[in-house]
């Protein structure tokens, strides 16, 4: 039976069981002329729970387990001497050719005698494996119905069983983010510092070379993975973007928080919010066609010799992608400044843009720091920009006019192609990420820090 | 004496305030300037950005394509009848038969009717040696949509019917002007040859430009650059907005929840809060690589397939939904909460029952601004293999296969430059088209349902 047909079935049983739970309930409180603890849904509800939560808890761990058993099951009928002559990896591709046999798909060359004898054994196991699994999971459910049918009565707290198990559930939820941390974390760390295993981690932080070579061209060819030319290029995109978003974010803030009529802002607002929407990928494809050529006609004119794909596109590109998130960001902090401070400073005599300079900004001055550092994050973190307009150039030089790559687009480079996690080549990506998650959480946990303090301080 | 001093002393100090009033006011005027420019600088560049690609975009909406009848020769299609299902025939000896047929029927030389279409169109009678100037006008795919076709309705046999045949990109770049013309002919794509007949057709109005619904509903492709779709890419991005509407908004919105309304206050609360905040700051391609290294590494799924892409858009979108439900949840009034607890409603109702039906519709803006996220995400799917080339379109999420962003993506870096700068155009005014409406859709939502309390 297919697993997708037994939960399904399950399912069905299920809803049957919050069915007997409803009426049973109002029969109980028929019978005895009593109250009941809870409302007769709870009922139906607990022993659809009591019915189908061991079944599935058993299905999974069967699911799980069930696979490795009869692998183990079906090699230990298979002749010891042809066990022992078989590396491990060997022994792995039989067993996928066996129980490509036992599922009645063909494989390649027909499959000898060995592998048809255990086929049909493996595929004995499965049936008889499938049946149990059917057996029991039927078992659990019908027990679980019975008992919980059974202990229906009005002392019974159902409603209070039923929320137990939703706020488990809740918990269990928000659980998943912290996973995904740990997750993120623990396998760049280890595939780190598998690459560590490689190549000296002194080397790769204080390297000035990138030179990783192909993964092919043999073991002898270890290259060179010097962090310090990604990270330059990293930094000058990003200082270019920031250079762009910060004043033009700036101003657009101050101008729609203290300047802007209503109409106006009830329209610029959720514009903002649509462009801060527009996916990088279209960033980069306009920076590729339309900035890039335009800067380099610009630097024919004047003289310089600016390439269409460098450091000053891509960064003039991300500055336009992240002034809407330095504007609406600033925009509500601005926002947040009472409304006193701005009234005590027009009392005395200031002009409104005195007011905003010294007296607002400066208030809202932590707010905003961390704003900046947020955009300094989302900046240094993007990938298809740089990667469509930096040029992909990791030599460690200072001109803006010339093309750079830096650590994401070196990540997207290392790991597309083949996936293969045993060289050097493919696991410095993940170092890479570890130091870009790195350099990124500091950076939000300052500015979260301070946007807090920021919000404590007027709240 | 003194008096005058005092009045004289008015006098000044009301010249210097007057002064210095006229340029505070400059100033004002100057600062209050700039913040409009400021405004008017953010919204001219992205003026430029949607013009420059609409400019290059729409126009791809609009392809070369030739409209001709081709006889359906029966001395170039030698084939059987197509095989009917016999009723003392198994299934299985009916679908050997059948695959025989059809194997036979890719034998054909299909091209040899499109080239005698063309032919007659031209009015030529074309060398072989010729034959290539002839065949670089239609895109190479076109004589499987007559097999196609025939396949289909085998009472073609003998026929002629008007058809639809695409211009090869070659033809398409040449007539839209997008080469230039007075190259040197070593430079240009097509053989003065074909030029000429290409001209000709076009001013005869046998070949026109027509809308392209093959960018639509066919798949991508190398051979025939001039039929490559957006297909398989949008079924693609489709299996993975539903595997993260899913998953993502159920376990977003109950984590939030919790978040809100259950948890207590302490150490673990606090980690979790600032790890969601945390979550929504890192770089979209470091969920990448925890999909490259758990879920293709550890857990073996396949590369390429729409169910690790939509996994790790999952992930990624988390936070944007929790932290999106909980200001929702947060902006219902602690009222609601405190008559539903007064009446006697236990906690659990008083949060599913009152709070989370009221705090619906902002839940949704931020859901469909998440998926709208997901939906334009590149970087991440880079590195678990979907810019892999798949010419078919996914009929499961296990399947090989793109996604919209990522064709986007392929397409730019295509050789084909002068041809595939338009598509791409094109595929972004697609999903800039998806993704705008989607936020529409939440503005919208908000807007209507916005309650003050």
């Amino acid at each position: 039976m297919s697993n997708i047909a037994l939960i399904a079935i399950l399912l069905v049983i299920m809803a049957l069981a919050y069915h007997l739970g409803l009426t049973r309930s109002r029969a109980v409180a028929a019978d005895h002329d009593v109250r009941m603890h809870s409302r007769p849904g709870y009922y139906g509800v607990l022993v659809a729970l009591w019915c189908g939560v061991p079944a599935l808890a058993l299905f999974l761990l069967w699911s799980f387990l069930a696979p490795q058993l009869i692998d183990t099951l079906v090699t230990q009928q298979l002749p010891p001497e042809l066990i022992a002559s078989m590396s491990e990896r060997e022994l792995e591709t039989l067993l996928r050719r066996v129980s490509a046999l036992a599922e009645g798909r063909g494989v390649a060359g027909g499959g000898n005698d060995i592998e048809l004898a255990a086929a049909s054994h493996m595929a004995r196991l499965q049936t008889f494996e499938n049946a149990s699994l059917v057996a029991l999971m039927a078992v659990l459910a019908v027990a679980g119905l019975v008992y919980a049918r059974r202990n229906i009565s009005p002392q019974w707290r159902a409603r209070n069983h039923v929320e137990r198990v939703v706020t488990v559930v809740l918990a269990a939820c928000s659980a998943v983010a912290i996973f995904t941390t740990i997750g993120i974390v623990l396998s760049m760390l280890g595939e780190a510092l598998r690459f560590f295993s490689f190549i000296n981690p002194i080397d790769f932080f204080f390297g000035t070379t990138w030179n990783p070579r192909f993964s092919s061209s043999g073991s002898g060819g270890q290259g060179e993975f010097g962090l310090l030319p990604l990270l330059w290029g990293t930094i000058m995109v990003s200082a270019i973007a920031l250079l762009v978003a910060i004043p033009v974010g700036l101003m657009t803030a101050i101008y729609m928080a203290e300047y802007a009529p209503s109409w106006l802002r009830s329209i610029a607002k959720p514009a903002i919010e649509v462009l801060a929407g527009i996916p990088t990928i279209v960033y980069g494809f306009f920076a590729l066609i339309v900035i890039g050529p335009f800067l380099s006609n610009v630097g024919d004119l004047v003289g310089i010799n600016i390439r269409a794909t460098s450091a000053l596109t891509a960064g003039l590109v991300m500055g336009i992608m992240i002034i809407p998130f330095v504007s609406s960001l600033s925009d509500d902090i601005i926002t947040q400044v009472p409304k006193s401070l701005r009234d005590g400073a027009l009392g005395l005599g200031a002009t409104k843009s005195e007011t905003i300079r010294q007296v607002v900004l400066p208030a809202a001055l932590p707010g905003i720091v961390g704003a900046f550092l947020l955009a300094a994050s989302r900046a240094i973190g993007e990938t298809m920009i740089v990667v469509l307009a930096a040029g992909n150039n990791p030599v460690l030089h200072g001109n803006p006019f010339e093309a750079v790559s830096t650590i994401t687009v070196t990540i997207v480079n290392q790991l597309t192609g083949d996936m293969d996690f045993a060289s050097p080549q493919s696991l410095v990506a993940f170092a890479l990420g570890l130091t870009l998650f790195v350099i990124t959480l500091c950076l939000n946990v300052i500015a979260l820090v301070v946007v807090r303090k920021y919000r404590q301080q007027y709240e | 004496m003194s008096t005058i001093t005092i009045e004289q002393r008015r006098q000044h100090r009301l010249t210097t305030i007057e002064n210095s009033l006229a340029k505070r006011h400059r100033k004002e005027n100057l600062f209050r300037r700039a913040g409009l420019a400021a405004v008017l600088i953010g919204m001219t560049l992205v003026a430029i950005l949607f013009i420059s690609i609409l400019i290059r975009g729409v126009p791809a909406f609009w392809q070369a394509t030739i409209f001709t009848d081709v006889y359906f020769d029966p001395e170039v299609i030698e084939l059987e009848e197509k095989p009917q299902r016999g009723s003392d025939e198994s299934q299985f000896a009916f679908e050997e038969r059948y695959l025989e047929w059809m194997t036979q029927a890719g034998r054909v030389n299909w091209q040899l009717l499109i080239d005698s279409a063309l032919e007659d169109a031209l009015g030529v009678d074309v060398e072989p040696r010729d034959l290539r100037n002839l065949r670089a006008l239609v895109t190479s795919n076109e004589r499987y949509e007559l097999r196609n076709r025939f396949i289909e309705n085998p009472s073609l046999l003998g026929e002629t019917v008007e058809v639809k045949l695409l211009a090869s990109a070659d033809v398409d770049v040449w007539l839209k002007g997008n080469i230039d013309r007075s190259l040197d002919a070593a430079r240009l794509q097509l053989s003065a040859q074909a030029r000429e007949w290409a001209d000709r057709l076009y001013d005869e109005g046998v070949i026109t430009n027509s809308f392209s619904t093959s960018l639509f509903l066919n798949t991508d492709s190398r051979s025939s650059p001039a039929s490559a779709g957006l297909a398989g890419a949008f079924m693609g991005s489709l299996f993975m907005m539903v595997v993260v509407i899913a998953l993502s908004v159920p376990i977003g919105v109950c984590s939030a929840i919790y978040l809100e309304e259950f948890a207590p206050q302490n150490r673990i609360t606090d980690i979790i809060e600032i790890n969601i905040n945390n979550l929504a700051a890192v770089p979209s391609i470091v969920f990448g690589l925890l999909g490259a290294s758990i879920f293709i590494g550890y857990l073996g799924l396949p590369l390429s397939a729409p169910l690790v892409g939509g996994l790790v858009l999952t992930l990624m979108t988390l936070p944007t939904i929790i932290i999106a439900t909980r200001a929702s949840l947060r902006s219902i009034p602690p009222s609601i909460r405190q008559a539903a607890l007064g009446i006697g409603a236990s906690r659990v109702q008083t949060v599913f029952h009152h709070v989370l039906p009221l705090a619906l519709p902002g839940i949704l803006t931020g859901s469909i601004l998440g998926v709208a996220q997901a939906l334009g995400e590149t970087a991440p799917l880079l590195l678990i293999g979907m810019n892999a080339f798949v010419s078919s379109v996914p009929g499961s999420p296990m399947e090989q296969s793109t996604a919209l962003p990522v064709q986007i993506y392929l397409w730019q870096g295509n050789e084909m430059r002068n041809f595939f700068e338009a598509r791409t155009s094109a595929a972004i005014i697609v999903l800039l088209g998806l993704m705008l409406s989607l936020n529409a859709l939440a503005i919208w939502l908000r807007k209507k349902f916005e309650t003050r309390w």
